[in-house]
Order: C-alpha cells, then structure tokens, then sequence
C-alpha cells in the first residue's frame, strides 16, 4: 500500500516533527518511507512543507502533482496553496486557525483563513477542519498542534496509520515528559472526529 | 547492516564514519551543515572535528590531515567553494596521501543560496574526480568508494550532492558499528619535492594529472554507480535519456521502470565515463538530457558525437527542450520526459505518463496570501536596525548587508538593506561608495560569525585606506541562519570544548579602531543615541550590537496590548513588522505563541500601551524554526 502524504503550514508550526513521526510509524511496521521538506531561509516564518512517501518501489522523495493520498495543512490557506498536489479523491485535513503574514498586517491586504477553509469545504469532499484554536485551549497547550491535525489524518483513514502505531512513534521520539500531553490531544481529537 | 531513517546529510555522515574517517573539517552552509554535525554527534572517540572560521581553513585543515594519511572530510556549502579555491586549486597539484573528500552541496533553484554555481564546473576546472550521488542511500554508499578513489589515486575528490539528496529522508541500509573501517593514519613523513608547490613541481604534476585522468575515466566507465540501462521492449529503440543526481530518480518515477528506452546514469561527471558514454550513444537517434544546474552531462554527450562523428542528436537545456535554470521538479521532467517522446514514430507513452492523475481541485482557489521569510518576533536585528534607521533619518545613508538571519532586514517595513553581495562582502561596498560619495554615511552590517568568517580583512583595509564609514556588529552570540553552529566567539567548540571567546571588541581595537562601542539594542533610545554620536566620528568606527538569538534563549515573558489605552495608531506596526503584532477585529493584538517578550513595541508606543504579559505562562519557543538556513550563515 503506498501512500504519498503532503504537511504543510508556516515555518515554526512544527509540520517537520509531524512528519517524523508519521516517518517513524512507518518505520516501526517496516514500510519504506521517505521523505523531504524545506530547510532554510523559508522556516522564518515563511511557506513550508514536507513530502512523505511510503510503500515500495519508490525513487524520489518529491510527490508529484496529482498524486497525494493526503493534504494535512496546518494553515488553511497553505493546505489551498499545496491542493494541486492532491489526487482526485484525495483527503484534506486543515486547521481552521490562520496565521496572518506580516505582509497582510502591514498593508492591510485582507487575508481572511474562513474565506479559504469555505473554499476547501465547497472544493474537498473529503475534508476533515479542525478547530485547533479551540481544541488548544480545551487542551491548555498551544504545543499540540501537530498531534491534532495527525489524530484527525489518522481518524480519517486516509494515512493508512493507527491511532497505537502514532502513540509508539511518540514514545520512540518524543521526551516522556511531553507523553501524556499529546495522548490527551489524541484522545481528544478522537471525541471530536 | 540494520536500517534507519535517515537525512540525506546524515547518511552521507554515517558513510564517512563508517569509512574511518578521522578529521571532519567545515564552514555551515545550507544544505550542507547537517553532515559535520551529524558526524560530531556519532563519531568515534578517535576522529576529529570542527567548524572552521571559514572555508578555506577548513580546506586546508583536511588537506593537513590527509597529508599525514588521514582520511579527511571537509563540508561545505557551493559558494563557499569560492572561499576555498585557492588552497583546493594548488591541491589538486599536490594531491594527499590519506583519502579526502570535498564535499560541497549544491543548491539548484537557488532555494537558500545567492548562486546557481555548478561544482561539477569546479571538479572539471581543478581536474579532480566528482562523486554525484542520486539518493540517500546511494551517498551513504557512494562516499565510502569516494575514499577509496581519493586513496588509489591520491588525489583529493569532490563528492557533490543537492538539496534534495541533502534533506531528503529515507528509510536506508547502514553498517553496525562492527562492521566500520577503522584507518589508521601512518603520519606525516618529509619530502618537499612532494608537499612543497613550486612552478616546476605543478608542470610536472600537470602532466601527470592528464594521463591519471584518462585513466579515471577508464576506471570510472567500470565502476557500477556509472551505468547503463538498456531497452527491454525497444518501444523508444532510438531514443535515449542521460541523468544524474536527484532528476535521474524524478526519471525512474515517471517511467516507473527501465525499458521502453535507454537510460544513462551519470554518477562521476568528471572525469566523464567516456567509454561507458559511447556504448550508451551507439545506435541512438535522439538524447535527452536532464540534469540540474549547468548542462555538464549535456555537453560532455554534444562533445562526445563530435569527437566520433556519432549522428544522435543531444538535447537538453543548450537546446531549450529543458529550462536552463531553477531546480527541476517530479513534474518539470515528466513534462520533458513527455514531450521528447511526444512526437515518436511509434506514438506510444510508458503507461504511467498517460495515466498520470489529474487535477482534484478547480483552478480558481481565492487569493493566496503571500508569506516571505521575516526576522522571528523578538529577533534582536530588528531592534539593531530599527535604532539606526531612527538614528539615521534624514541623512544620506548606505546600509549593506551581509549574508545571514540579518539578510532579512531587507523587508519592509524595515527596509535596511541597501546591498548584499557575499560573505563579507558589505565592508568592502561600503567603502567603495564612501571614496565616491564622501557625503554619505556609510554603514556596514555583519553578524559575530560572518565577522571572524570573512570580515576582518575588510575591517584591516577600512583602517589602512583612510575609509569613513560605520561598522555595524550584530552579535547574537551564535551562527543562527544555518542551525546554531558555534563560531570564535561563542567560547565552545564542535569537540564540545570551553575555550576562550575571541573577543570582537578586542580584535576591532588591535586593529586600531578608536571608537568600538557595545550596546543592547532592545534598550531603544540608548542605542539610538550610540548610532547618532558613533557615526558622527570620522574614520573608521563600530558598534556591537549585542543580543543573542531569541532561539537559544529563554524567552522574558509577553507583551500584551491594554486595549483600553490602544489609540489603534498603529506605529508599532507600521514601524517593526514583528510577526507577533497582528490586527484581530480591527485592534492590535500580540500572539503570546510567538512573543518574546522583547519590550521594543512597547517603547516606542505612544499611548504607552503596551506592557509585560503577566498572566501568560510562556511556553518554549519550537526550536524548528531556528533550524535551517541561508547563506553560508
């Protein structure tokens, strides 16, 4: 089963820890996975996203367009911004909070995530918007970003990973002090999809 | 052999500490940083390594360590091979005794370079064997053979990957620790008819490196990275596809499988594998050649029909059938791919070209907001240049830049960047303009490693030429576009050694400067006021802007905005551009997430209301944002 798997958002969003750990569960169920994502100057703040590819017979860690099984956008209009990378069917999961660019701020151009998240509502079948601002504050962290969105990519169905092989991933990787926080994100993702 | 998941970067690493590899040597650079560092973090007790002040000492640190039989690394970035052509051209005529690789990342697009430079260009100009990996796991394996080239001819070699075999992830294939060379190097013995260049020495080692580079490229026409994958079902019989690097896998994706045409595999541009290359022409109507950066494969095919009388014809970007700049994409080569085969006698496409999805989505997606990279709320450049552009106003003035985070205080509404050239390079433009237009104010920004890098010859040149301009230090105490590395001044080495800072104050006054002053630049009207009195002295002067990186630092708290005392004025807004300061619902808000606490806003509000947060828990800031980077800081 090969999946191509599209995070994108804002530089500092964490899509790249997000990635590892999709990585890293693939790793553990051995699927060959590869991935690539953006280093640089765009990580301040700028478009970011990573490419995961899992299953066999694979080359290049770049998705070509059309082809991804899954969009998990951090930022509603950069999920818009990577859409041309979705195969027809594909699924979107989105984070309904917008991240304004200092560029809107200054120049009062309007840049509005709510006109962009109809825009997936009206376009996407599969679609799955989470209230991340809510669930962060129902949650106490602003931190959990990234296991929200992946618990919503899981509930789906479309990531071809469960709920328990995304938990192990976070044991693997992440310091045990930060367990419990993003299992609660889970299971509150969980409840809500 | 077990597996892991592992960063292009870091599998080259692992490759060169599973060769033995006993010095790494390197300047950080995007995309090349990750590999000295993943090799300081898995590195036998025994191997040496260390961030250079820049890359022509790191260079020849590794050029000192192959000379004792050494095996060597050193890394860097493609524009800081330009640093290190001088001792790498001399080099390539002394030649080594132990093996050492070059590695130098290239950066098609440019994603985070100032240049599209080709180093496959350099191996050909310097004469030297290049090692051109396609992947992952390929480099991992590629760079062990690299030093068993560098050691059977004794000579160093480049090994040159891109940014996407650089950052690019795979699951891959790697050595256990048992199963490492251990080298052991037999030491330096004296002979200076061998070490010491004089121009009789390069005459006749220039002799025999054209005979040894025919015989490389025998050598390379055999060697299995090199290859040569032939038509199984001839749908395309005439026709043929060259590649190498990251765009040879980008071919594999799209025509999911050898055979309906011919493939070459580049994996040494130079010396070219000639022998294997003719074997590949012969019986070939048409090539396509698709490779990034400048057409090298191209050229050497074009030379090669020459040189033999072949009738095939050769395309690729000398022939505009591919775009002659930017990085290719999955979907760039499928497109060339599609149309060279478009308008075949036999009509027919591999299968998955024409099943190739379509779009999901209409093409009329409302407005995308546009998102440059920006200075991170409560970088202290915005503070240093904020004091000096409010110091300055009204003046005739030039800012220029330098290579770093502080490339950024270009944006507006900053707008503090006048030039930006080089590593350096701002000293120099600065006094330039300074000799040709006396009243201007000259300014030079630069940051604490760029400083100890490349800047002190500027600063020396400043002083002895009678130069009158303002030097601008912005010390964040670390090297923050490329990931943090630290430099001279941070006081600790890659080995994880104390050591004694080198002092830029110190190093300013030695070279005679008067006026050297040191000022946090978050204290907005006192830094105003050192700008105002600083740049008013003649000569040479400088200010230290000092504040470290707000991403290796515990952030004070936030800032909130009273909204009862808000007049919705807008200045800190309109003035700093920090991320942090939005418009919610037509008022000014900050995001605790991203606030530092910095206080800038605060002080140049007017209705004074803006004040420390106290209610808010601060949460530590994501360390992935500080990852990364431009330049070759």
């Amino acid at each position: 089963m090969n999946k191509n798997i599209v995070l994108c958002g804002v530089g500092g969003q964490g899509t790249v820890l997000a990635s590892k750990l999709i990585a890293a569960a693939a790793m553990k169920k051995d699927i060959p996975v590869m991935s690539a994502e953006t280093i640089g100057m765009a990580q301040r703040g700028g478009s970011v996203f990573s490419h995961i590819r899992m299953g066999e017979g694979l080359y290049s860690p770049m998705i070509a367009k059309g082809t991804a099984d899954i969009i998990i956008g951090f930022e509603p209009g950069e999920a818009v911004r990577q859409l041309p990378y979705l195969k027809p069917g594909g699924q979107v999961i989105v984070s309904r909070r917008a991240i304004m660019p200092v560029t809107a701020t200054l120049s009062g151009t309007p840049y509005s995530g709510d006109e962009m998240t109809a825009y997936l509502e009206e376009h996407i079948p599969h679609l799955l918007a989470v209230d991340t601002a809510r669930a962060c504050q129902e949650i106490g962290s602003p931190k959990v970003l990234n296991i929200l969105l992946l618990g919503a990519a899981i509930h789906s169905g479309a990531l071809g990973l469960t709920e328990e092989d995304l938990k192990e991933a976070i044991r693997e990787r992440l310091p045990e002090r930060f367990h419990e926080l993003n299992f609660r994100a889970l299971s509150y993702v969980r409840s809500q999809v | 052999m077990h597996r892991e998941f592992l960063m292009g970067n870091e599998a080259i690493a692992m490759g060169a500490v599973a060769a033995g590899v006993n010095l790494v040597s390197g300047y950080p650079g995007t995309p090349s940083s990750e590999v000295l560092e993943t090799v300081s973090k898995h590195r036998p007790e025994s191997t040496y390594v260390e961030w250079s002040v820049n890359e022509k000492s790191a260079l020849e640190v590794a050029a000192g360590a192959a000379y004792t039989g050494a095996r060597s690394l050193v890394t860097m970035k493609q524009v800081g091979l330009n640093v290190a052509s001088d001792p790498l051209m001399s080099l390539a005529y002394i030649g080594v005794k132990g093996g050492m690789v070059v590695l130098v990342a290239d950066d098609p697009g440019p994603i985070s370079s100032q240049t599209e430079q080709d180093t496959r260009h350099y191996a050909a100009f310097s004469k030297l064997p290049c090692f051109d990996p396609t992947s992952a796991q390929e480099a991992y394996e590629m760079i062990q053979e690299a030093f068993v080239y560098s050691e059977r001819y004794s000579t160093p070699v480049f090994f040159r990957p891109t940014t996407r075999v650089c950052h690019g992830y795979a699951s891959i294939t790697v050595k256990d620790p048992s199963e490492y060379t251990e080298h052991h190097p037999e030491g330096f013995q004296k002979d200076s008819s061998k070490w010491v260049i004089f121009p009789r020495l390069s005459y006749q080692n220039h002799k025999l490196i054209e005979e040894r580079n025919v015989r490389l490229a025998e050598d390379f026409s055999a060697y299995g990275r090199n290859h040569i994958f032939y038509e199984t079902d001839g749908i395309f019989k005439q026709r043929g596809i060259a590649s190498g690097g990251i765009s040879f896998t980008y071919v594999m994706e799209t025509l999911t499988q050898t055979g309906p045409l011919r493939l070459l595999k580049v994996a040494t541009p130079h010396p070219f594998p000639e022998k294997l290359a003719l074997e590949f022409l012969t019986g070939l109507d048409e090539v396509l050649c698709i490779e990034e950066l400048d057409p090298v494969i191209e050229r050497e095919l074009t030379y090669l029909c020459g040189k033999y009388h072949l009738p095939t014809k050769i395309y690729g970007k000398l022939t505009h059938h591919v775009p002659n700049a930017g990085e290719n994409t999955q979907d760039s080569v499928r497109q060339n791919i599609l149309d060279f085969l478009k308008d075949s006698p036999e009509d027919v496409l591999p299968a998955s070209a024409s099943t190739y999805g379509g779009h999901a989505f209409p093409d009329n997606p409302p407005a995308l907001p546009v998102r440059p990279p920006v200075l991170c709320a409560g970088c202290p450049h915005r503070a240093s240049f904020y004091a000096v552009k409010a110091a300055m106003k009204g003046r005739k003035t030039i800012f220029c830049g330098d290579i770093g985070c502080y490339t950024l205080g270009n944006a507006m509404p900053l707008d503090m960047v006048d030039t930006c050239l080089c590593m350096g390079a701002g000293l120099g433009i600065a006094q330039g303009v300074g000799h040709i237009e006396p009243d201007t104010a000259c300014f030079a920004f630069v940051g604490d490693s760029t400083f100890f890098a490349s800047a002190i010859p500027g600063v020396v040149n400043a002083v002895y030429n009678q130069a009158d301009m303002t030097l601008i230090i912005l010390d964040n105490s670390t090297t923050a576009m490329t990931g943090h590395q630290p430099h001279p001044g941070t006081g600790r080495t890659m080995m994880g050694d104390i050591v004694e800072q080198i002092n830029i104050e110190a190093v300013l006054r030695g070279i005679g400067l008067k006026t050297v002053e040191t000022i946090d630049p978050l204290n907005h009207e006192a830094a105003v006021a050192c700008v105002k009195q600083t740049a008013g002295k003649p000569g040479v002067k400088a200010i230290i802007f000092r504040s470290p990186c707000i991403a290796v630092t515990r952030p004070s708290g936030s800032m909130h905005v009273a909204s009862g005392k808000c007049i919705n004025c807008r200045k800190c807004i309109r003035e700093l551009g920090c991320p942090a300061l939005t418009i919610e619902n037509g008022t000014i808000s900050i995001d605790a997430s991203l606030c530092t606490g910095c206080g800038l806003c605060s002080q140049l509000c007017p209705a004074d209301a803006i004040h420390v947060d106290t209610d808010v828990e601060h949460i530590s800031h994501d360390t992935e944002a500080s990852k990364g980077g431009n330049g070759h800081e």
